[in-house]
């Protein structure tokens, strides 16, 4: 029994933390929301170099080999940096393809991806279908061989970044689509949370070869749902951390009545709240997949709204920062799973 | 990071699973404190007798000598299983581990062994009147007389002062000194006439409490622990070792209540199905479980983190405060549950679960109360962790 990180898994939190906070500085997050894609490639490149695009896939695959924990040290990083970065759906297709694709499809889309020049991205929820995770509308026409796709799927992560799509179909599988291929369309959405961007992509009779798609079946996907929850629980954790972090400095600085605001147990009191819930939901991280997830789900956006309270009306400008922490946290808390869907997994295996 | 036991922890888990299910001897008797206290003076004889008494203390004292991660696998073990509590708890937990921390030689040859025996039974005097959260305040008077200290003063909240030999007394000697600087530790003799314990009725008709006044009672030199003055440093030492030893026992007690709660859902019908069929109860449920879990993890990372520093750390406030608010929305899940059969209680005929969450709602507002308040385990946690200004 030894619950803390390694030497190595603390050296990657501690070069992420370096990393990230010199690169994603509060004018240069403000300028990637505004700009086209949300990201910038040199970033990407530095990232790749690090081993971060390849970080938890098997090392026959070009990957690093590590594992969840690692992941889930990266994400928290990135959340707390509040990173734009198409990484983490890039991490969901690495993941796909690591543990879903056959040989071929991992030479030809994994090993790339790993190595940071390939990017990819799931596109799973079908335009006005269920928000709900694994009931996906696309029907699969047959033609000859392969099939062909049509209709829209809406929330795509990174669109516009990826190079490839792995398109659910109603039948659980995933397809592999180039964003280049003819039929295919990409419309930028608009969300709250301009730091990670979402694309509405329609397929027109888009021709998929039957190599190109996965051979595994619907239930193959929860090895990466699991991890994907994981890793965007950490990343809500990131979230938490840092916006309490921000209401702690600040309540130690901001003067009212003639003493600092973090004298009031009013305001400490809440600072106590939003710690339980950081340190909850860290540790929920390296528990299960949807306590995690839950947990997380609802303190990534609680903290940072508690975080505005403290901050009082400055916090509610758009020219402090906590907006975008804010933002960030309800989509997370919204994508794969709500709070809500995970408990009644978790309600599921333990009222067995 | 390794969530799991390792082979030797397995092995230590495994010696105090068969060894408390060969030895266990049943659910404590229902009626009387008395019978209930003959029942675990009994159990702390064949804890004592088997080597897990003082499981924690160094084996030249008698004790186990036990790593902090098989501490806490004992306790998870005993609260999992249901094992009764040692009668001698307090000086299982508190008295000993003081006496060998600030203790005299003559001292620890002197009141170690009847501990771990239970043959003398400890209770602690802290908590007055007017002083509890502000415990530094206490106003309990210990005056020089030859080589003896005249004290006179009241306690309360004195859990088995009726059965004690023992008080870890706190009282003032010097009232001019600063607030924290004029309190001695004393080990007070029961068993003299200026003692009298009077028990206080709880909120659930029972009386695990006292009242203990104190009319010139006469305590020897050579019972101070620690000197006179330094009162304060060895208080703090039985409140953290209080703190540390709760954690895990808490956890699996928490675990069983989870199960209780998953069974009552499970029989109970509402709404055309059972209470574990219905979805607000199952989020609510499933809720629950959740944070036990963060509180098991977090166990875990602060006993790592303590193994690592040596000392436990201010964030075991975290562990209590959560543990309370959990302790408490259980029994509360339980009586929704019930729904109109919620008021019916222990002794009635059509009573659900024999009371058993009537009692437990009851004893756990007591959670956020006991121990130290959620309130200041609060201030605690913004001042000492996140280093927020004082309040004061």
């Amino acid at each position: 029994m030894y619950f803390d990180l390694t030497d190595e898994q603390q050296a990657i939190k501690a070069t992420a933390h370096d990393f990230l906070a010199a690169r994603y500085k509060s004018d240069r997050i403000r300028e990637l929301a505004e700009s086209e894609n949300g990201f910038e490639q040199s970033d990407w490149d530095e990232m790749a170099e690090l081993g971060w695009t390849g970080l938890a896939l098997p090392e026959e695959w070009g990957g690093q080999g590590l594992g969840i924990v690692e992941l889930a040290v990266l994400f928290e990083e990135m959340g707390y940096a509040l990173a734009p970065s198409p990484l983490f759906s890039n991490t969901i297709a690495g993941l796909a393809l690591s543990l879903c694709g056959s040989d071929e499809q991992r030479e030809r889309y994994l090993r790339p991806l790993a190595e940071g020049k390939l990017r990819g991205t799931p596109a799973l929820w079908d335009a006005g279908g269920p928000a709900t995770i694994g009931s996906f509308t696309m029907e699969p026409r047959a033609d000859g061989e392969g099939i062909v796709l049509d209709g829209e799927k809406v929330l795509v992560m990174d669109a516009a970044a990826a190079d490839f799509f792995l398109v659910a179909t109603s039948d659980g599988r995933r397809h592999l689509v180039e964003r280049g291929a003819d039929g295919v369309t990409i419309t930028p959405s608009t969300s709250i949370d301009t730091t990670r961007r979402l694309y509405a992509v329609r397929f027109d009779g888009v021709k998929v070869a039957a190599e190109d798609s996965l051979p595994a079946a619907e239930a193959d996907y929860y090895g990466v749902f699991f991890r994907l929850c994981v890793a965007l629980a950490a990343e809500s954790t990131g979230i938490a951390q840092r916006t309490m972090e921000m209401a702690v400095a600040y309540a130690k600085d901001r003067q009212q009545f003639g003493r600092p605001i973090g004298a009031y147990q009013a305001v400490s009191h809440r600072c106590a709240q939003m710690l339980l819930e950081t340190e909850n939901a860290r540790s929920a991280v390296y528990g299960a997949a949807s306590m995690a997830k839950a947990y997380a789900s609802d303190a990534g956006w609680r903290v940072p709204d508690a975080s505005i309270q403290v901050h009082g009306g400055i916090g509610f400008t758009w020219e402090h920062d906590l907006h975008f922490f804010l933002k960030r946290g309800k989509a997370n808390a919204a994508m794969f799973g709500d709070s809500k869907w995970h408990r009644e997994r978790v309600a599921d295996a333990v009222l067995a | 990071m390794d969530l799991t036991l390792s082979p030797s922890e397995q092995q230590f888990r495994d010696e105090v699973r068969d060894w408390i299910e060969a030895n266990h001897p049943g659910p404590e008797p229902e009626a009387g404190l008395e019978e209930v206290m003959a029942f675990r003076r009994e159990w702390q004889l064949k804890m004592h007798a088997a080597g897990w008494a003082g499981i924690s203390w160094p084996k030249e004292y008698g004790g186990r000598g036990a790593t902090m991660i098989e501490q806490a696998i004992f306790v998870g073990e005993a609260a999992r299983l249901e094992a009764p509590s040692p009668a001698n708890v307090l000086g299982l937990a508190m008295g000993g581990p003081v006496v060998i921390a600030h203790g005299s030689d003559e001292q620890k040859q002197r009141y170690l062994e009847p501990i771990l025996t239970g043959e003398e039974i400890w209770c602690q005097g802290f908590s007055e009147p007017e002083s509890g959260s502000d415990l530094a305040s206490l106003k309990t008077r210990a005056v020089k007389d030859g080589d003896e200290w005249v004290v006179t003063g009241q306690k309360v909240w004195t859990t088995f002062a009726q059965y004690a030999k023992w008080c870890m007394l706190v009282a003032r000697t010097d009232p001019d000194a600063p607030k924290h600087k004029g309190l001695t530790y004393f080990l007070m003799d029961m068993d003299q006439p200026g003692v009298e314990a009077k028990p206080l009725v709880q909120i659930t008709g029972e009386g695990e409490f006292n009242e203990v006044f104190i009319n010139e009672a006469r305590i020897p030199d050579e019972n101070i622990v620690g000197g006179v003055g330094n009162g304060w440093g060895v208080a703090i030492t039985t409140l953290m070792n209080e703190r540390a030893g709760l954690a895990f026992g808490a956890i699996a007690q928490i675990a069983n209540n989870l199960k209780r709660l998953g069974a009552l859902a499970a029989e109970t019908r509402v709404n055309g199905g059972t209470a574990a069929e219905d979805p607000v109860f199952r989020q609510r449920i499933a809720q629950l479980h959740i944070e036990a879990e963060t509180m098991r993890l977090n166990a875990y990372r602060g006993l790592t983190k303590t193994m690592q520093s040596g000392i436990p750390g201010p964030e075991g406030s975290l562990g209590k405060w959560q543990w309370a608010d959990i302790n408490q929305r259980i029994a509360e899940l339980a009586l929704d549950i019930e729904g109109a059969y919620a008021p019916l209680t222990r002794g009635d005929e059509h009573v659900v679960a024999g009371g058993a969450w009537q009692y437990s709602f009851l004893r756990s507002r007591a959670n956020s109360i006991e121990g130290g308040t959620t309130d200041i385990l609060k201030n605690i946690i913004a001042e000492r962790v996140l280093g927020l200004p004082r309040m004061r």
